[in-house]
């Protein structure tokens, strides 16, 4: 699903975010991303969602290499992604039935098809009947899950999370865990920034270690505690 | 979890291309692939014109600018169109007016009518006697006191000689009044059309002045127009941001610009119309009352239906084009991510 080759990224200004970095994470596979800050783990996310390029190498995503889309494919190619973000990226003046439905906005679908999908999506991450409510009222793990249905609304194969558990206390952190777990469970691939290290330890899932922009352990095991 | 589907099966990115996914389970058409577009433009026609009522101050003092700018080429334009309809009526008469030498007896006058008439370059000859010019005079130039002072009639008698020829041109009109200003009755020879001409000359330089304003203010209102939506497009950062994260087009995203720059545009020229309209309202007395000294009924011409139908199109169209260049412009600036 995911195939870095000999992937480099270096931002204006010279340093060097990744060096002749490969990896690949399969179909219907939930892998972690950890490292310390600065480690990678952003711009390895950032590569795969088409918000930044690689300097060098190959990313290829379901078999598609991202070197060869256009600007203007760039919407296209995201709209098979679902996003998580640390900060929600929600729009404070919607209601959260306008964030949860904007995916579906965005691909020209009907009103009322999207009222039913984003019932769907709320009722996946227990926030049925929260549709009218604007997302300043809500906690911040409510937050975080309102951002997770809008990831998932237009059912994506891929969804990759940047640090989503980031401003969780540890129990709601394990609560969103778990809400990826049943993604992961109905075969959607992911891919999950975070240096949550005694979660990740919890669910015992893969684990993808970056220190300084280059691989350190690519396993099941925890590997070097970073 | 029990509502969502497997879909590991459907591939990501190459299907993913498609601009209207089919919805899951309704009936996919052409018909309601084109209700779900025309829903998508209307909803954002009228979301467009909610944002600007929102924002009241603001979207009136726009409005107001574009309608000033618009007004201009618009008042211009309609000096030019009642110019000529003043001067239309004589445009093809190209009379000249014989001042006889004073002194002559009052038949005298007639006598030489008739024998202009007989004349085959002459089609008419009005005569304009001493006594009655006088008359006319005393009535309209508030000279009349000034008048009664005078020992003797300063006025000689007129003839108002029409040619012949209709479409006669300067040098035989020439030729004419150079022939009869020989004539020992005859004082002076005016060829009446010299201002006439003088007069067009004058609506042809307003007329250009006219496209220059246009072309000039046209600008002005899309960089009005242009200047307002990047404005806009800057409050709203961080929503153009998540579109772009989850996939919106650039279409979609101008999209709700398009239609604000629209409506700027309209309303500029809704106020140009109500504001040269005024203008006219105004203005109809007092011209009625100078046509009405000068002898005459004109009436003010008004935009007609063309003119008011191009000031709103070219209004709308303007709006439409200040904003889809800033939008484009400046929708390229914000991408996702930069930030952090």
């Amino acid at each position: 699903m995911i195939r870095f080759e000999q992937v480099a990224k270096r931002y204006p200004g010279g340093r060097e975010a990744l060096s002749e970095l490969s990896m690949s994470v399969k179909k219907g596979e939930m892998t972690f991303l950890t490292g310390h800050s600065g480690a990678g783990k952003s711009t390895i996310l950032k590569l795969i969602a088409l918000i930044e390029r690689p300097t060098r190498g190959q990313v290829i995503i379901n078999g598609q290499n991202t070197n060869g889309i256009s600007r203007r494919q760039i919407p296209a190619f995201r709209r098979g992604i679902g996003m998580v973000f640390q900060d929600h990226k929600l729009l404070y003046d919607r209601t959260v039935l306008d964030n949860v439905g904007l995916p579906l906005v965005v691909q020209g679908i009907g009103h009322r098809e999207i009222g039913r999908r984003v019932r769907a999506a709320l009722d996946q991450v227990g926030l049925l009947g929260k549709e009218k409510i604007f997302p300043v009222a809500l906690s911040t793990g409510e937050q975080q899950r309102v951002g997770i249905a809008r990831a998932v609304v237009s059912k994506p194969d891929l969804l990759i999370a940047d640090e989503p558990t980031g401003n969780l206390d540890p129990e709601l952190s394990l609560e969103i865990m778990n809400l990826f777990q049943r993604f992961n469970d109905v075969g959607v691939t992911l891919l999950i920034a975070s240096h949550d290290h005694s979660l990740i330890e919890q669910l015992g899932k893969r684990r993808i270690t970056l220190a300084s922009g280059r691989l350190l352990s690519n396993g099941l095991s925890g590997g070097l505690s970073v | 979890m029990n509502r969502r589907r497997p879909n590991s099966t459907r591939p990501l990115a190459p299907k993913a291309r498609r601009k209207l996914p089919a919805p899951a389970k309704q009936g996919v058409g052409g018909m309601r692939l084109i209700r779900v577009y025309f829903t998508r433009h209307a909803q954002n026609l009228f979301s467009a014109l909610g944002r600007m009522v929102r924002q009241p101050i603001g979207s009136l003092l726009t409005v107001t600018v574009i309608g000033i700018a618009l007004c201009l080429p618009a008042g211009l334009h309609l000096l030019v169109v009642n110019g000529k309809a003043v001067t239309s009526s004589w445009d093809s008469a190209v009379d000249l007016t014989v001042y006889l030498k004073p002194g002559l007896p009052p038949e005298a006058a007639k006598g030489l009518a008739g024998r202009l008439e007989k004349r085959l370059d002459v089609a008419s000859v009005q005569v304009i006697p001493a006594a009655q010019a006088l008359e006319e005079f005393r009535e309209l130039s508030g000279f009349g006191e000034a008048l009664e002072a005078l020992t003797e009639n300063p006025i000689p008698d007129v003839l108002v000689i029409r040619p012949a020829q209709e479409d006669i041109n300067a040098t035989q009109v020439k030729m004419l009044a150079d022939e009869l200003t020989a004539w020992k009755e005859i004082d002076l020879v005016q060829v009446d059309t010299a201002w006439v001409e003088r007069f067009h000359a004058l609506l042809a330089i307003l007329r250009r002045a006219v496209s220059l304003a246009a072309a000039v203010l046209a600008v002005g209102v899309v960089v009005i127009v242009g200047n307002t939506i990047r404005l806009d497009i800057q409050s709203r950062k961080s929503e153009i941001e998540v579109c772009k994260l989850i996939g919106a087009s650039d279409a979609f995203i101008r999209r709700p610009f398009l239609y604000s720059g629209l409506w700027y545009g309209l309303g500029g020229a809704v106020i140009a119309l109500l504001v040269v309209n005024g203008t006219m309202l105004l203005l109809q007395q007092p011209i009625r009352q100078v046509a009405g000294l000068y002898g005459s009924n004109f009436e003010l011409t008004g935009l007609d239906f063309g003119s008011v139908l191009l000031i709103l199109a070219g209004g709308s169209g303007l709006g439409w084009l200040g904003s889809w260049l800033a939008a484009t412009r400046h929708m390229r600036l914000i991408e996702p991510g930069k930030d952090s």
